[in-house]
């Protein structure tokens, strides 16, 4: 019995082995290859963090002697970081501001965010204040902006999504006020959301939006102050509520770091663009 | 004391294997406790219970922290579930036992086998365009915690029915007999031999459904609404602490990160308590049949 636990001792701890063998290789690649792998670091915005995770993935394919290490930390550490010289690349989901004109800044892609109803709800479009109110509390039926005698289903996104960022950002809501009565991950499940309630309004990014609506899902994108809410309106720059995600370098980028930005804003990527609901830079 | 070489081995390797698997669960149990310290350190493990609201995006000394709304949509999602379930489950495995044809038992059991494979996110997927739509024309939004209590019920009636009925299976034959020989009508043997004789296997049975409702996530998420908020009544949507996690881990960093751990942690301790209560149950029937 004793010989047996003690090749029992010796089969765990060959498991063991393999195991720390295997997290060990996976986390630290570079240090006993004779070839030079050169390391490029990249923190800052979490929107951007899962774009440039696809968009690693694809460079290292095409250059394997190049790793990039895609961290998060916020737009602001983005900018922080960059100028530190701590990364190489800072991700900035937000416009730059006016002390940031140090930093040298590359248009990565842009993203829109629209309010959606359901097809079958007759309110043309809602104001700026009848939006805010809606969204606070204030309005409850949509008798009160021009629609039917029913009480409103306010789709909110979960804390921490960047729509909902750009959303309390655009109408300057603080988000702890917002009265919610659906609360939403991703963009598909809000879309899918409105399409099955016909009191719901909810926002959500305008790529999804637009692609769910031209595959025959029943909603209906509401314009701003306006201005139709299109993936074109986006990428020329005149849809209100939007953003321009950048990256930014300290200097001029030079060597792997240039390689890695000209890649990250050139065609090649922009299916991936596309794929994260973002809109590509032309 | 004698023992083959391939004796040794399969001894060996049994031991192995079993204490990989084990070990798995000590370890993922220590990784959510320790990430989930920084929680208990900054916020303070009061503030989960006294903060005014959800609102974790902002680091400890902004942030609202309270989880108290979220957990009572956990626990009031998971026992409306298993209360609509055990009855359901409890009563269907005795028609498949004691009641129905043979025939008609198998195919009924294949269903229900069914049943239990199909994949929380098809359910969720069907609660989201079938059933929410319905419940929205009698009570909008239709996203609640009445939706996801037929959800949930639907999701944990197969382990209810097939373990109730693999208790009822295990019960020995003898019983049965010694019922008929003494010529007691249907109802007397389920009711007053079968049903105590298999009592720890139907309690089991029921603890292993409140376990899977309390892990749901997928399907919970689509239906529940997800609003942190004290339901005031059936229709009004509530949040998981799985679908907290779910919702918020792929933006959270710092304290809101280690708040979702701290989410996770509750959540492994009541599911702790409600195995140790399985245990317990088994162990009393041990005692009751020996």
């Amino acid at each position: 019995m004793n010989r047996s636990f003690r090749a029992a001792a010796v089969v765990v701890a060959i498991a063991c082995a393999i195991v720390a063998g295997c997290e060990s290789r996976s986390t630290a690649p570079t240090s006993s290859k004779p070839i030079e792998i050169k390391q490029v670091t990249i923190t800052g915005a979490s929107t951007l963090a899962p774009l440039l995770s696809e968009i690693a993935k694809r460079f290292e394919k095409e250059n394997p002697s190049i790793r990039i290490d895609v961290q998060t930390g916020g737009s602001s550490r983005g900018v922080s970081d960059t100028r530190s010289g701590l990364v190489d690349i800072g991700m900035v989901s937000r416009d730059l501001k006016s002390d940031e004109g140090d930093l040298q800044r590359f248009k990565i892609a842009r993203d829109g965010v629209c309010l959606i109803v359901h097809k079958d709800n007759p309110v043309p479009s809602l104001s700026r204040e009848q939006i805010v109110s809606i969204y606070t509390g204030g309005i409850r039926n949509w008798k009160d902006v021009g629609g039917v005698d029913s009480p409103i289903t306010v789709v909110n996104k979960a804390e921490g999504r960047s729509t909902l960022e750009v959303f309390t950002g655009h109408f300057k809501i603080d988000s702890r006020k917002i009265h919610a009565d659906v609360v939403i991950g991703d963009n598909e499940q809000g879309v899918k959301t409105v399409a099955g309630n016909p009191l719901a309004i909810g926002y959500v990014s305008i790529g999804t939006a637009e692609y769910d609506r031209e595959s025959g899902i029943p909603i209906r994108l509401l314009p701003l102050e306006g201005i139709e809410a299109s993936v074109k309106n986006v990428a020329n720059g005149t849809f209100p509520m939007s953003r321009t995600l950048h990256l930014v370098t300290k200097s001029e980028p030079q060597g792997a770091v240039k390689e890695v930005v000209e890649f990250a804003t050139s065609p090649k990527v922009h299916d991936l663009v596309r794929g994260l609901s973002f809109v590509p830079i032309e | 004391m004698f023992q083959s070489n391939k004796d040794r081995l399969l001894t060996a390797l049994v031991i192995g294997m079993a204490a990989i698997a084990g070990s798995i669960v000590v370890i993922i149990a220590i990784f959510v406790v320790k990430e989930s310290i920084p929680a208990m350190t900054h916020i303070g493990g009061s503030r989960f219970l006294t903060d005014e609201s959800w609102h974790p995006a902002d680091d400890a000394p902004r942030g609202q922290f309270n989880l108290l709304p979220i957990l009572l949509g956990t626990v009031l999602s998971s026992m409306g579930a298993i209360c609509v379930a055990a009855p359901l489950g409890v009563l269907s495995a005795v028609f498949c036992q004691f009641y129905a044809p043979l025939r008609v038992a198998r195919w009924y059991r294949m269903i229900i086998e069914l049943m239990a494979g199909v994949p929380s996110v098809v359910f969720g997927l069907w609660g989201l365009v079938v059933l929410v739509p319905i419940v929205a024309s009698i009570h909008p939004p239709g996203q609640s915690l009445f939706t996801g209590i037929i959800i949930l019920t639907l999701m944990i009636l197969p382990t209810v029915v097939l373990l109730t009925d693999a208790a009822f299976s295990s019960v020995s034959h003898s019983y049965r007999q010694g019922a008929a020989a003494l010529g007691l009508s249907r109802a007397t043997t389920v009711l007053s031999v079968m049903i105590p004789a298999a009592w720890s296997g139907i309690v089991t049975a029921v603890l292993l459904g409140l376990v899977r409702a309390l892990g749901e996530t997928m399907a919970v998420v689509m239906v529940c609404g997800n609003v942190v908020r004290l339901p005031k009544g059936l229709f009004d949507p509530v949040r998981t602490l799985t679908g907290t996690i779910a919702l918020e881990m792929g933006y959270a960093r710092g304290d809101h990160r280690a708040s979702l751990f701290f989410c996770g942690m509750v959540l492994l301790i009541l599911v702790a308590v409600l195995v140790a209560s399985i245990e317990i149950a088994n162990r009393r029937g041990r005692h009751d049949t020996t």
